[in-house]
């Protein structure tokens, strides 16, 4: 366990090579999880993935670690299936305890309108394999005593739930750690502190990128860089279908368990959940203009404290430690844009929004796969980046939790 | 993140009583399948000075147009053609 604290100790600093067969632009969960399966499935391990900050500043050290299956499209509950049974076998892969922590997620309704998306929800997600059971108020006043069912006496009492099992919690820093360090071991470089600044192109071809430590040729470049997709797309000459949107969370101070499900309300747009250094985490929706400015809100803070407190009147007493944000690109259907690019050589990983993190293990495996043979998977074939051209959107809004 | 857009109308106010409605886009009306395509679905996403499109819907309920830093959230109106109509 001592290495959750000294997780530095596992990266090497190494000089930037002239040339890698892959570079990865992104040292997040995707980035890192890509270099990882590339090297450990097809034997690919001439790899660099370069971080302009530290491994995990980005989006992955700062989402909300619920890992869950329970989406709304064929295309998605299938593709987050696979990647929730990755995260199972995770730690003992890749040999770091990711705490992957099993909780049961609700998806509380407070209206007609939710509430048979819910019910929808449960259905199509049995359908392929997936547990998500629909219940009603006295289930879920058994299965979580904390709920106050009339959600604060506002007028919106809980009529209803999705209620998934499976939805489970995870050490997120040790995900980037735990692939960073087995990446590692396999032989890829991890380079931290090294931007791109351009995409050198030849031919219509991308082979290389100007850094910050200097020019690196490569043979495929991939982008997996969350909120900054389009400015990286930018220096291959691309423009992708993406946005980015600003998300806010906060944590109490710890406490000892008192909150073991995770609580989601589709209505009141709040989710919460206890993590297992024992803070109450409380996250929202996106705003709905773009930016990419991280500093926090006052009025956030304030609007989703007062939801958490209608949800789970036991917060009221608790003590707020502190907030943050991190940015979300946000695709125009809510599902994510993987694959080709019109520029050969330059694969993207993106349109991650707000449910990136529990993509990562499926992501990174899929994206690997797509690189080392040139081939789509079929797994991700349907969230290719052109889908709108010829009207082939995935809208899952829903199934983003809090939209 | 908070900031006050300069409505031309109603002074300065804060963004929480406009609607965002994205970057300004340019639609060729005589533009191909594939010109459509790409106003419709694909953004700049600057970061840094963007032009975008918001509506007061809590004020005086007309669209305007400014510039605005994404990297920091500074706005200043959009000079000489600024104001669309309705």
């Amino acid at each position: 366990m001592s290495g959750l604290l000294r997780h530095r100790t596992y990266l090497r600093a190494v000089e930037p090579k002239p040339r890698y067969d892959v570079i990865i632009i992104g040292g997040g969960g995707h980035g890192l999880a890509t270099a990882y399966y590339l090297a450990s499935r097809h034997g690919v391990t001439n790899i660099a993935v370069l971080e302009r900050s530290y491994i995990g500043a980005g989006a992955t050290g700062r989402n909300t670690t619920v890992v869950r299956a329970n989406y709304k499209m064929p295309e998605s509950v299938a593709f987050f299936k696979r990647s929730y049974e990755l995260y199972e076998g995770l730690s003992v892969e890749l040999d770091y305890n990711l705490l992957m922590s099993r909780r049961g997620l609700f998806w509380l309704a407070h209206s007609e309108n939710v509430l048979r998306l819910q019910r929808e929800r449960a259905l199509l997600n049995q359908a392929f394999g997936v547990d998500t059971v629909f219940i009603g108020p006295d289930e879920i006043q058994k299965l979580c005593p904390q709920i106050d069912l009339e959600a604060g006496g506002k007028g919106k009492p809980i009529i209803g739930a999705s209620y998934h099992p499976p939805g489970s919690v995870i050490r997120h820093d040790a995900v980037v750690w735990g692939y960073a360090a087995a990446a590692q071991r396999l032989g890829v470089h991890v380079h931290e502190g090294v931007n791109v600044t351009g995409i050198t192109r030849q031919n219509g071809r991308a082979i290389g990128v100007e850094t910050t430590a200097g020019p690196i040729a490569a043979g495929t470049i991939v982008s997996a860089t969350a909120g900054y997709t389009s400015a990286v797309a930018a220096l291959a000459g691309l423009r992708l279908p993406i946005t980015t949107h600003p998300l806010q969370a906060f944590v109490t101070e710890p406490y000892g368990p008192i909150l073991d499900r995770i609580v989601a309300s589709s209505d009141l747009l709040v989710y919460i959940s206890q993590t297992s250094r024992g803070e109450i985490l409380v996250g929202a929706e996106i705003e709905r203009y773009t930016t990419y400015s991280t500093r926090s809100t006052f009025s956030f803070l304030a609007e989703c404290a007062s939801r958490a407190i209608d949800l789970l009147p036991f917060t009221a007493k608790l003590k707020i430690l502190r907030q943050w944000t991190g940015l979300c690109d946000m695709s125009p259907d809510y599902s994510p844009l993987m694959g080709l690019t019109e520029v050969d050589g330059f694969v993207v990983t993106a349109g991650w929004g707000t449910w990136g993190f529990k993509a990562i293990p499926a992501s990174g495996m899929a994206m690997a796969e797509l690189v080392a043979t040139g081939k789509v998977p079929a797994l991700i074939a349907p969230f290719r980046i052109d889908r709108f051209r010829d009207d082939r959107a995935i809208p899952d809004r829903s199934s983003a939790g809090t939209h | 993140m908070g900031f006050k857009i300069d409505c031309p109308r109603c002074g300065p106010r804060s963004y929480h009583e406009f609607w965002f409605d994205g970057e300004v886009r340019q639609r060729d009306p005589d533009g191909t399948a594939e010109d459509d395509y790409r106003a419709t679905w694909l953004r700049a996403n600057a970061a840094g000075p963007q032009q975008e499109r918001w509506f007061h819907h809590a004020g005086c309920r007309r669209w305007l147009t400014i510039e605005r830093d994404t990297t920091d959230n500074t706005v200043r109106p959009v000079d000489g053609t600024a104001h669309y109509g309705e």
